[in-house]
C-alpha cells in the first residue's frame, strides 16, 4: 500500500521530520543517532507526511515520537505495538514506525511483539536494545547478558537473554535486520528496507547506554573489532567478513562455520533474505561471538500476504456480494412485523 | 386436579420449554417468540443452558431451557414463575418444577419417562403416574413415537426423526396459544432452504403437535393473548449482544466514520464480536488481538487515526484494560468499552449476570480519571445505549463505558426499528481555523472537547501520549500548576456532559413516600413491580431508573428531594447507593441488594417495597 500513495510536492529534508521539542537524552547517548537517521530515512519515504505515524511505548527510546514531527502517539508500557495495530489495521494507507526498548518490547510488551510477527501487520518496528531498563535506572532486561551485574541481580544476572532475532524469526517475522548504532547509513539503508518490505519489519539497534551499560556492544562494534566481529549481509552477496575481506561462512552439517578463506575453495554461503525457510535466518540471527560474527544488515526480507490487506481485501469481497447497503437493510432483513 | 392457571384469555403467560441439550430447545423458544411477537405480543426472554459444551445427556446438569413472557399488555421481564412448561425428558421436570406456579401446566413427552431416563434423572417413580404432580395440569404428549410415527415415510435415520420431536412440542404449544403455524412454517422454510427432507421432517412433526392438541382436546380450550398497545412501526426480536453490535454500526455510519471494533474472546461478551466479525458486509474492521490490552490499546490506536473505536468486553477483562482506559482519558480521544457484566470477582460465574462492575466503570482506575458511564436496561435498548456510547465518546472525545450483563446480553425483546433519522444526530466539534492555529489540546469551548483530529489531516501532525500535557499547547510540561489545571478540567469536562443528558423521569407517584431508584439491566422487575404495586391500589410510590451513570442527569437531585425515603435496588452489595451517598449525601439511601448472579425477580422487589412501606409506619 506504502508506495501506491502518493509523495505530496516538495522534496523534503530531516529538518521536516524535526519537531519543536527539545530532546532529552543522556549525552553520548545512542538514542541521538536512531533519531537522527529515521528523520533522514523519513525524508526519503514516498509518503504523504500526513500519514506517518510513530507510535512508542515506554523508557527512554519511546520519547523518540515527542521529537518526530509526525503524527504520534507516545502510548503506555510495552503496548507500543498494539496501538500501532489497530492504527494500521484502521487506516492501511498510513506508514507506521514503531519505537520500543528490549524492556518495553521484549518483557512487558513480548505478547504483542511475538503476535505482531505471526500475523505480519505493516508495522516498522525498531528495538532499542542496549540490554538493560535505563528510564527505570539499571534494572536487569530480558537481553541483559547472564552475569551482569545489575539493580536487580546485583551478583550478577543468572538469567538466560532472549536473542531479539530468534525470537522475532521463530514467531515468524518476515523482515528481521540488525544494526550498530554507530554505523550511519547502514541504519538509514536498513530503515528503507524495513519501509518498502509490506510486512511486520524488525530492526534491532545495537544501541549504547552511556550510563548503565556503557561500552556493552564495544566488542561488536568498537572501531578496533567491528570488522572482525560484524558479518554484513548483503542479499545476494557471499557472507565474507574480516579487515582483510578474508574471512566467510559455511554450512557444516547443521552448523554454520566461520572461519578464513582460500580463495575459490570455500563454499561460502550467499546471502538469501527472500528465502521463505527461515532455518539459516534464525543460524544468522543467533550468531554470537567468540565462534562467530554477529550478524548485520538484513537477515531476512520474505515475502508474504500481509495481515490489513487480507482484513480489507476480505471487507471488499463481502460489501460486493452481501444484499445489505447500509444498516437499514440489516435491520430490516429477517423476521419482522409491523404494528 | 388442580384448578388450571390457565385461561381463555390472559393478559400475559410465561412459558418455559426444557430439555435436554441436544433437544433443540432454544430453537423452539426462538421460534415461539418470533411468531409471539408476530402476532403482535409484547414479549422478553432467556435463555438457560448448562456452561459446559456437552453435558451428560438425560442429566439435570444438561438440562438446556428457554423461558418467555408474553403478553398483551407491556412485558419487561420474562416472568418469575411459569404457567407452561414444556418437558422433553425427566431431567427437564426435575430442574424446573420448582418454579412452575401452582396449578401450572406440564406438558411432558411420556415416551421420553422410560425408566433409564427416570434413572439418570434420579427419580425412583415416574412422576407422571405416581401422583406427585397432582397440583399441576399435567399433559402427556407421546412426542417421541407420534412424530416418528408422522416422519415414518421420509426414509429418515431413527434419530434423525427424533431430533424433530421439538417441533412436535412447538406445534402443541402453538395450538394452545390460538398461534397460526404459517408464520413458523415461513421461519422454517427459511431456515431449511437448502435442506428440503429436513424442512419436510419439521413442518410434519409441526402438525403432528398441532393436530395432537386439537383432536385430543387436551387443554379444552386453547387461550388467546390479545396484541399489546405497542408504538407504531417495524419491529423485531434482538437480544442485547446483537443489538450492542447493530448501535455501533448506526454509530458508524451516522457519523461518516469507519468502525473499528478490537476484542478478545470472552463470555458473555463474545457474541457483540462475532456479530460485527460478520458485519464485514457493511464495514466494520474487527481485529482479534493477543488479549484483552493489546484489544484496548489497538482500539486507541483505530481511535487517533479517526475510526469509531469500540472494545467489548467483560469484568475480568475491564480490569485488564484499565491503564489503557487511563491513556484514552489523559489523551482525550473516543473510546467505546462495552462491559457485559458477569458474576464476579475473578472467574466467578462466568454465565451468571450481575450489576457488580459499577465500581470498577466509575473508579478501576490509578489516578485522577474520570470518564462516561452509561448502562442499557433491556435487550432492545441495548442498540440505543451503544449508538449513545459511541455518540458521546465522539462528541466529547472520552472514553464511555457501556454496561450491559449476561442477562441482557442473551435475553431478547421486541425492538423498534429506527426511522430514517430518528436517531440522535452525532455532531462531533470540528476545527474551522487554519492548520497554523492548531494546538494539541485546543477545546470545543462549550463542552470542553478536544478536538480529533487525524492522519491525513495534513498541517495538523502532533502527538498524544501518556505524559502531561501543558494546556492548549499539548506540550510536556511536569509544571505543578499545570497538572491541576488539566486535571479539573478533565473532570469538568466530563461533568458538562450531563448538560445533553435527557432529563430523568418518574414512574408512578411524582412525590410521596418511597422512590425506588434502579439503574440498568433491573428495569425490568422494579417497574412491574412497581406498577403492580399502583395497579393494586398502593399510592405514593415512585420509580425512577438510571441509564445514565456518570454524568448523572441533572434533575437527579430534584427528583430525590421530592420523596421521604429512597431505596436503591441492585444486584451487587450497594455499589450505585454508595456512588449516590457520595454525589448527593444529603439523602439516605436504603439498599435492596441480590448477589446470586440471577436477575431480580418481580416478586422479591414487590415484596422489598411492601416491607419498606411497613416498616415506614
Amino acid at each position: 500500500m506504502k508506495t501506491d500513495v502518493k509523495n505530496s510536492a516538495e522534496k523534503r529534508t530531516r529538518k521536516d521530520f524535526i519537531s519543536d521539542q527539545a530532546v532529552r537524552w543522556c549525552p553520548g547517548c545512542g538514542d541521538f543517532m536512531i533519531l537522527a537517521n529515521m528523520q533522514k530515512a523519513f525524508a526519503q519515504m514516498n509518503h504523504k507526511k500526513e500519514h506517518f505515524l510513530s507510535v512508542s511505548g515506554i523508557g527512554c527510546s519511546s520519547r523518540i515520537t515527542y521529537y518526530l514531527d509526525t503524527y504520534g502517539i507516545h502510548s503506555i508500557h510495552g503496548r507500543a505495538i498494539a496501538v500501532a495495530t489497530g492504527a494500521k489495521l484502521a487506516r492501511p494507507e498510513l506508514n507506521v514506525w514503531v519505537f520500543t526498548g528490549d524492556g518495553d518490547c521484549m518483557a512487558i510488551g513480548g505478547n504483542h511483539f511475538i503476535h505482531a510477527c505471526r500475523r505480519n501487520v505493516d508495522l516498522n518496528i525498531i528495538v532499542f536494545n542496549n540490554r538493560i531498563y535505563g528510564m527505570t535506572k539499571g534494572q536487569s532486561s530480558p537481553t541483559t547478558p547472564t552475569g551482569l551485574k545489575t539493580k536487580t541481580a546485583p551478583e550478577g544476572s543468572y538469567e538466560t537473554p532472549f536473542n531479539i532475532g530468534e525470537v522475532a524469526i521463530g514467531a515468524g517475522a518476515t523482515f528481521f535486520a540488525r544494526v550498530p548504532d554507530n554505523n550511519h547509513a547502514l541504519m538509514e539503508d536498513v530503515m528503507m528496507q524495513a519501509y518498502h518490505h509490506k510486512g511486520t519489519s524488525v530492526i534491532e539497534v545495537l544501541q549504547n547506554c552511556v550510563i548503565f551499560t556503557d561500552g556493552i556492544h564495544e566488542q561488536i562494534t568498537g572501531k578496533e573489532t567491528k570488522d572482525n566481529n560484524q558479518l554484513i549481509l548483503e542479499h545476494g552477496k557471499p557472507m565474507i567478513f574480516g579487515k582483510e575481506k578474508d574471512k566467510g561462512l559455511r554450512v557444516n552439517g547443521f552448523r554454520l562455520e566461520a572461519g578464513k578463506i582460500n580463495t575459490g575453495q570455500d563454499n561460502v554461503l550467499v546471502h538469501n533474505a527472500s528465502e521463505h525457510d527461515s532455518l539459516i535466518h534464525l543460524a544468522l540471527a543467533k550468531m554470537q561471538l567468540p565462534n562467530h560474527p554477529v550478524a548485520m544488515g538484513v537477515i531476512r526480507k520474505a515475502e508474504y500476504e500481509n495481515y490489513e490487506k487480507s482484513v480489507h481485501n476480505a471487507i471488499e469481497r463481502e460489501k460486493n456480494r452481501t444484499p445489505f447497503k447500509s444498516t437499514s437493510d440489516l435491520f430490516r432483513s429477517g423476521n419482522t412485523w409491523e404494528i | 386436579m388442580a384448578e388450571k392457571a390457565l385461561n381463555s384469555e390472559m393478559r400475559k403467560v410465561v412459558v418455559r420449554f426444557s430439555g435436554d441439550s441436544g433437544d433443540g430447545m432454544q430453537l423452539t423458544g426462538d421460534m415461539f417468540s418470533q411468531t409471539s411477537g408476530w402476532v403482535g405480543n409484547d414479549l422478553t426472554t432467556t435463555p438457560d443452558f448448562p456452561a459446559e459444551i456437552r453435558a451428560p445427556q438425560g442429566s439435570v446438569g444438561g438440562v438446556s431451557s428457554f423461558q418467555i413472557q408474553i403478553g398483551g399488555t407491556e412485558i419487561y421481564t420474562p416472568g418469575d414463575q411459569v404457567d407452561v412448561l414444556v418437558v422433553m425428558n425427566p431431567a427437564a421436570l426435575k430442574a424446573n418444577i420448582d418454579i412452575l406456579k401452582a396449578g401450572g401446566t406440564i406438558i411432558a413427552d411420556s415416551d421420553s419417562f422410560s425408566p433409564r431416563n427416570l434413572k439418570k434423572a434420579d427419580y425412583e417413580s415416574n412422576p407422571l403416574e405416581d401422583g406427585s404432580l397432582s397440583d399441576y395440569h399435567v399433559i402427556q404428549a407421546p412426542a417421541t413415537s407420534l412424530t416418528k410415527e408422522a416422519l415414518k415415510d421420509l426414509g429418515l435415520e431413527n434419530t434423525a426423526m427424533i431430533r424433530s420431536k421439538n417441533m412436535f412440542a412447538l406445534g402443541v404449544v402453538s395450538f394452545l396459544f390460538s398461534r397460526p403455524l404459517k408464520n413458523t412454517i415461513n421461519l422454517l422454510e427459511r431456515k431449511f432452504s437448502k435442506k428440503p427432507l429436513l424442512l419436510k421432517a419439521n413442518q410434519l412433526a409441526l402438525n403432528a403437535g398441532f393436530s395432537f392438541a386439537e383432536s385430543t382436546e387436551v387443554f379444552g380450550a386453547s387461550i388467546v393473548i390479545p396484541p399489546a398497545k405497542l408504538p407504531k412501526g417495524t419491529y423485531r426480536n434482538i437480544d442485547g449482544n446483537t443489538a450492542a453490535a447493530w448501535g455501533l454500526l448506526a454509530a458508524a455510519e451516522n457519523s461518516g466514520r469507519k468502525l473499528s471494533l478490537c476484542s478478545y474472546p470472552i463470555t458473555p461478551a463474545s457474541e457483540i464480536f462475532h456479530e460485527l466479525s460478520a458485519r464485514k458486509d457493511l464495514g466494520a474492521i474487527v481485529f482479534q488481538a493477543e488479549d484483552e490490552i493489546a484489544a484496548a490499546c489497538a482500539a486507541i490506536g483505530a481511535s487517533f487515526s479517526g475510526n469509531l473505536s469500540v472494545t467489548t468486553t467483560s469484568g475480568p477483562g475491564a480490569s485488564l484494560k484499565s491503564e489503557a482506559m487511563g491513556l484514552a482519558i489523559i489523551s482525550e480521544i473516543p473510546l467505546v468499552l462495552i462491559n457485559v457484566q458477569r458474576a464476579g470477582p475473578s472467574t466467578g460465574l462466568p454465565t451468571k449476570t450481575e450489576q457488580s462492575d459499577l465500581n470498577q466503570a466509575l473508579y478501576g482506575r490509578h489516578g485522577e480519571a474520570p470518564l462516561v458511564v452509561i448502562a442499557a436496561s433491556s435487550p432492545d435498548d441495548c442498540f440505543f445505549y451503544s449508538y449513545e456510547a459511541a455518540r458521546i465518546a465522539m462528541e466529547h472525545t472520552t472514553p464511555v463505558v457501556m454496561l450491559s450483563d449476561s442477562y441482557l446480553a442473551s435475553g431478547t425483546s421486541p425492538w423498534r426499528i429506527p426511522e430514517e433519522g430518528e436517531l440522535t444526530a452525532i455532531d462531533i466539534p470540528k476545527f474551522e481555523k487554519p492548520a497554523e492555529e492548531w494546538q494539541a489540546y485546543l477545546r470545543d469551548p462549550e463542552y470542553l472537547s478536544r478536538y480529533w483530529k487525524s492522519p491525513g489531516d495534513a498541517g495538523f501532525e502532533h502527538r498524544i501520549g501518556g505524559l502531561e500535557k501543558k494546556e492548549n499547547t499539548g506540550n510536556l510540561t511536569y509544571k505543578p500548576e499545570n497538572h491541576e489545571k488539566m486535571t479539573k478540567i478533565r473532570e469538568e469536562k466530563i461533568a458538562r456532559i450531563a448538560k445533553k443528558l435527557p432529563g430523568q423521569t418518574v414512574e408512578g407517584a411524582q412525590e410521596g413516600k418511597l422512590l425506588i431508584v434502579g439503574w440498568g439491566s433491573s428495569h425490568g422487575a422494579i417497574s412491574t413491580a412497581v406498577s403492580e404495586l399502583l395497579e393494586a391500589g398502593k399510592k405514593n410510590i415512585g420509580f425512577t431508573h438510571f441509564n445514565y451513570i456518570n454524568p448523572l442527569p441533572q434533575n437527579t437531585e430534584e427528583i430525590f428531594s421530592r420523596f421521604d425515603e429512597i431505596l436503591v435496588c441492585e444486584l451487587n452489595n450497594g455499589q450505585f447507593a454508595n456512588y449516590l451517598r457520595t454525589k448527593l449525601p444529603q439523602f439516605t439511601y436504603k439498599q435492596f441488594n441480590k448477589i446470586k448472579g440471577q436477575p431480580f425477580f418481580t416478586s422479591e422487589i414487590k415484596a422489598e417495597i411492601v416491607n419498606t412501606l411497613t416498616r415506614q409506619l
